[in-house]
């Protein structure tokens, strides 16, 4: 034990050894190191996305054209229900901040009601994204997908959108054609056929006058083209393929299937960290309740879920910034 | 004392005092010396497995089409009437390029010495979480299992080489291989992936936080700062993979087009548009360059403390060393372009490319003189470890000459994927690392079993092994530049290549020299540990803290208190001192300075 008398040299030092020198526990730095490489993974999906957005820059569905919906409420409001689940994202944040620093004073009465409130605003935001994708799966106005992969979606005079049930003519007569391999559509059984023909969208289209084709090429103006009446026909008869309605991740009546695919894929990956944080936070909820923390006499463990409750609502503002807003 | 109440306190929270019984002791421990020797055996069966695919390799390139019974034995199905099946051969450098990148040089290498090293160097009673470590270790044999199972799948394992570029990976029925063998190919993968990231967390967080007292940062041993940093490495590029796999496994299974663009097969068009194989390839390549440097990096590391403890010198240029690892971290993450001048990328992003590779020679050539200037007039110690490290050295330099023409986009598209890349990487990374972890397994087999390797067998291992490795891998530099193509399974339709036949016969004979002389190790080895020469505390003559452990092994490390830290690790031959070695635990004597490095 004679060496501990003498000098190491290394006294006062941040990094000079001993227990814990930068004064944070072991767990909590794994849990640092650990959002350093979820967010790498996270990185690498929306480099995957820029990638891919990038090739497609002149077709790319505007987010304000396929967001639109409110629940309850009729009508076209761009960005409104995305920006009520990201305020209550974090707004939930908040309410954790509170329950560590509630924490940090051994105050389990207000540790337990910021985390409850914590678990309820996870729980709505990740309600209110399954009905996010319901909708976007459920579609809107429909459109034709073209031989090609294009979409041709429908509009009128004043540049309004159409759905297909609006004015598609259903031809009663007609025999349905069982679906081949060979017709280059696979895994098409009968329940997730389209809802009209594409016969039938052309007979509605010649019916009315007044309706006209949007193809996905965005313009200088920032706008989709529009295609005069003759062209607009033309381009139904002689390339259009099916008909698409709402997007999966094989079709997406609103542009490029990529954006579908990328859609579900990272808003998916992103719910799926939202959930394994509430079921983490409902498991701390009760060992607080319980009393675990109080008699380690520290609510570190607050303080670790916490983290990852920040890292999960941050990486969502990238999610929002790439898919909603730019 | 509040230092040693603070160990006690550490070791509660971890409840080290209950009772073992066999299964937590061998089978589910969560002491870090067991689970460096889980990892090394797994790893070893896993390189057997790995070596012989690559003989079996050879021998199709050396004798292309003709019956083996070697073939009809090992392969079965696979080589009806002994010739091996084509696809087979796609499976063999596929798997074997799979289990030695990541089974044997990722996890044998890293996981063994750094599970074994990081505690005792820094002077800790055990790693930061034992559970996750143990979990780390048991992930880990579970990829192993199911890479191994996946070899018996009825259409045969995944054949997409290890880089696994799609359409080959991503459409089930592109070839044999790209079923099930590739399904369980991606989970093995991703199992490796989660036991990588559980590791690498715990090797980073125990650097950090359980040094003992006086161990600063500036006084790590070479091998800590290199298996630190590649930890650092692993958990910034596995995530990457992940995210490549994951959606690769959402295009096979689910139908999306990340990385699929319009594709017909016999005549069926899918319904797959819009994606792009180059994404890919840019993800992947994101880890798949830094892991180059994970494999490599924990080799120098053992290389700077053998050659300065075999070389009774001071480390030449400590903080160059460490400053040039921190600089390959953090090249390495931005060079991955290189590996795809010929896959469309655009030319200009190409040079910028060339221009971070080039400078990755910048501080591999400071490792390089440093390791030459350590062992320049030094009093040399030839054991086996210090041979295996020079060695490294010289292949290092080797492969590292190439690298040059590799990483010019120019002069690359002549060579690209032809056996000159293979002669590159394998002499680099493969051969280096190799020969990293000989020497790691030469120089702490004592520390890990308590018992002396055969020195005379250590030397026939490393010169057959040397003299093989380079006539192995030195002709495929000429028949790479004189064109001919990797991955091919025979090349007997090119009259082009008739002249270099014999050649290829050659290198196969140093090949299955080499692999057999592999046996003298594995027989020392397994032989050494249970009856070789006892061996005493420090046989080296060591600075570093491990040797001031006791032979046997105890939970904790230390009997009492854990020794301080007064000194960097390589006050070797030091003027004023009787020995020519200071452990780093002797205070300073009175009036003594600590050596500037």
């Amino acid at each position: 034990m004679d060496n501990t008398v003498v000098s190491t040299g290394t006294e006062g030092k941040t990094w000079g050894g001993g227990n814990k020198p930068l004064k944070a526990s072991y767990g909590k730095m794994m849990m640092w190191f650990f959002i350093v490489s979820d967010a790498l993974t996270f990185s690498g999906f929306l480099a995957a996305y820029g990638f891919s957005r990038f090739k497609f820059i002149d077709s790319w569905p505007i987010a304000d054209e396929v967001f639109t919906h409110v629940p309850f409420f009729h009508g076209n409001y761009p960005m409104i229900y995305v920006a009520f689940m990201t305020f209550v994202l974090i707004m939930s944040s908040v309410t954790m901040v509170l329950a560590v620093d509630a924490g940090h004073k051994m105050d389990k009465a207000k540790v337990t009601i910021y985390m409850f409130l914590t678990i309820i605003g996870g729980l709505i935001f990740v309600g209110s994204q399954a009905w996010e994708w319901a909708t976007f799966i459920k579609g809107d106005y429909g459109a034709v997908q073209t031989k090609g992969g294009n979409i041709l979606q429908f509009v009128d005079n004043e540049g309004h959108r159409v759905a297909l049930r609006d004015f598609a003519v259903i031809d009663e007569h007609k025999e349905r054609v069982q679906d081949q391999r060979k017709s280059g559509i696979w895994f098409t059984s009968e329940g997730t056929l389209p809802t009209y023909t594409v016969s039938e969208v052309l007979h509605g289209l010649e019916a009315n006058e007044n309706i006209l084709v949007r193809t996905q090429i965005i313009n200088e103006e920032g706008h989709k083209t529009v295609l005069s009446r003759e062209e607009s026909i033309n381009q139904i008869k002689n390339n259009g393929k099916v008909v698409v309605e709402g997007a999966n991740l094989h079709a997406n009546e609103y542009g490029s299937p990529l954006f579908a695919d990328f859609f579900f894929f990272i808003t998916g990956f992103h719910g799926f960290h939202v959930f394994s944080g509430v079921v983490i936070n409902i498991i701390i909820f009760f060992n607080v309740i319980l009393g675990t923390y109080e008699r380690r006499k520290n609510y570190e463990m607050v303080e670790k879920v916490g983290l990852y409750w920040h890292f999960v609502d941050l990486v969502w503002v990238f999610v929002f910034t790439f898919f909603y807003l730019v | 004392m509040s230092a040693h109440a603070d160990t006690h306190a550490h070791e509660d929270d971890h409840g080290h005092h209950h009772k073992e019984t066999f299964v937590t002791k061998y089978i589910f421990s969560q002491d870090h010396k067991m689970i460096a020797k889980q990892y090394l055996i797994t790893g070893t069966i896993m390189g057997v497995i790995g070596v012989m695919m690559s003989l079996m390799i050879r021998m199709q390139i050396a004798w292309p089409e003709q019956p083996n019974a070697i073939f009809e034995a090992l392969l079965g199905k696979w080589a009806p009437g002994g010739v091996m099946d084509a696809d087979m051969y796609l499976a063999l450098v596929t798997i074997h390029g799979t289990i030695m990148v990541f089974f044997v040089l990722t996890a044998g290498l890293s996981g063994t010495f750094s599970n074994l090293l990081i505690p005792l160097q820094i002077g800790a009673r055990d790693m930061a979480s034992g559970f996750l470590n143990m979990v780390s270790y048991w992930l880990f044999f579970l990829s192993s299992v199911i890479m191994v199972i996946s070899l018996f799948v009825e259409a045969g394992p995944a054949a997409a080489g290890w880089t696994i570029y799609p359409p080959l990976s991503a459409l089930p029925m592109a070839q044999g291989g790209s079923g099930a063998g590739m399904t369980l190919w991606l989970v093995s993968m991703a199992i490796f992936i989660a036991s990588s990231l559980l590791g690498s967390l715990n090797y980073i967080v125990t650097v950090i936080n359980l040094r003992t007292k006086g161990m600063s940062m500036t006084r790590l041993p070479l091998t800590i700062w290199a298996f630190f940093v590649t930890a650092i490495i692993g958990v910034v590029s596995f995530p990457v993979l992940l995210s490549a796999a994951l959606l690769l496994i959402m295009d096979r299974s689910f139908g999306t087009s990340f990385f699929l663009s319009d594709i017909f097969i016999q005549g069926e068009v899918l319904h797959y548009q819009g994606g792009s194989p180059v994404l890919f390839e840019h993800l992947f390549w994101f880890l798949g360059h830094p892991e180059v440097y994970i494999v490599l990096l924990p080799a120098l590391g053992i290389t700077s403390e053998v050659i300065a403890t075999n070389s009774r010198k001071p480390i030449f240029g400590y903080r160059a060393m460490v400053a040039s690892i921190l600089a390959i971290a953090f090249l390495s993450t931005i060079v991955w372009g290189h590996h795809m001048f010929v896959s469309g990328m655009n030319p200009f992003l190409g040079s910028v490319f060339t221009f971070t590779t080039l400078l990755i020679a910048i501080p591999s050539a400071v490792k390089a003189f440093n390791y030459i200037t350590t062992l320049w007039k030094g009093n040399l110690q030839f054991n086996p470890a210090m041979l295996f490290s020079i060695g490294l050295v010289s292949t290092f330099i080797t492969g590292g000459l190439t690298g040059i023409i590799l990483g010019d986009s120019a002069l690359d598209i002549n060579v690209h994927d032809t056996y000159f890349v293979v002669a590159h990487f394998h002499l680099v990374m493969g051969i280096s690392a190799l020969y990293g972890m000989f020497a790691g397994i030469y120089h702490w087999f004592p520390k890990m079993f308590g018992r002396m390797l055969n020195k005379n067998l250590g030397y026939i291992h490393f010169w057959v092994t040397a003299i093989c490795a380079y006539g192995v891998f030195f002709p495929m530099h000429f028949i790479g530049m004189a064109g001919l193509p990797r991955r091919y399974y025979t090349n007997s339709n090119f009259p082009l290549f008739d002249d270099l036949s014999n050649v290829n016969v050659v290198i196969t004979l140093f090949a299955l020299i080499g692999g057999a002389f592999q046996l003298v190790f594995l027989w020392n080895f397994f032989y050494s540990m249970f009856y070789g020469k006892k061996t005493v505390q420090n046989p080296w003559k060591s600075n570093t803290l491990e040797w001031t452990a006791p032979v046997k092994h105890i939970h904790g490390n230390w009997e009492g208190d854990i020794p301080h830290v007064h000194r960097w690790a390589y006050d070797y031959s030091k003027p004023g001192h009787d020995d020519d070695f200071v452990p780093q635990n002797v205070p300073l004597k009175e009036g003594e300075e600590e050596l500037q490095h």
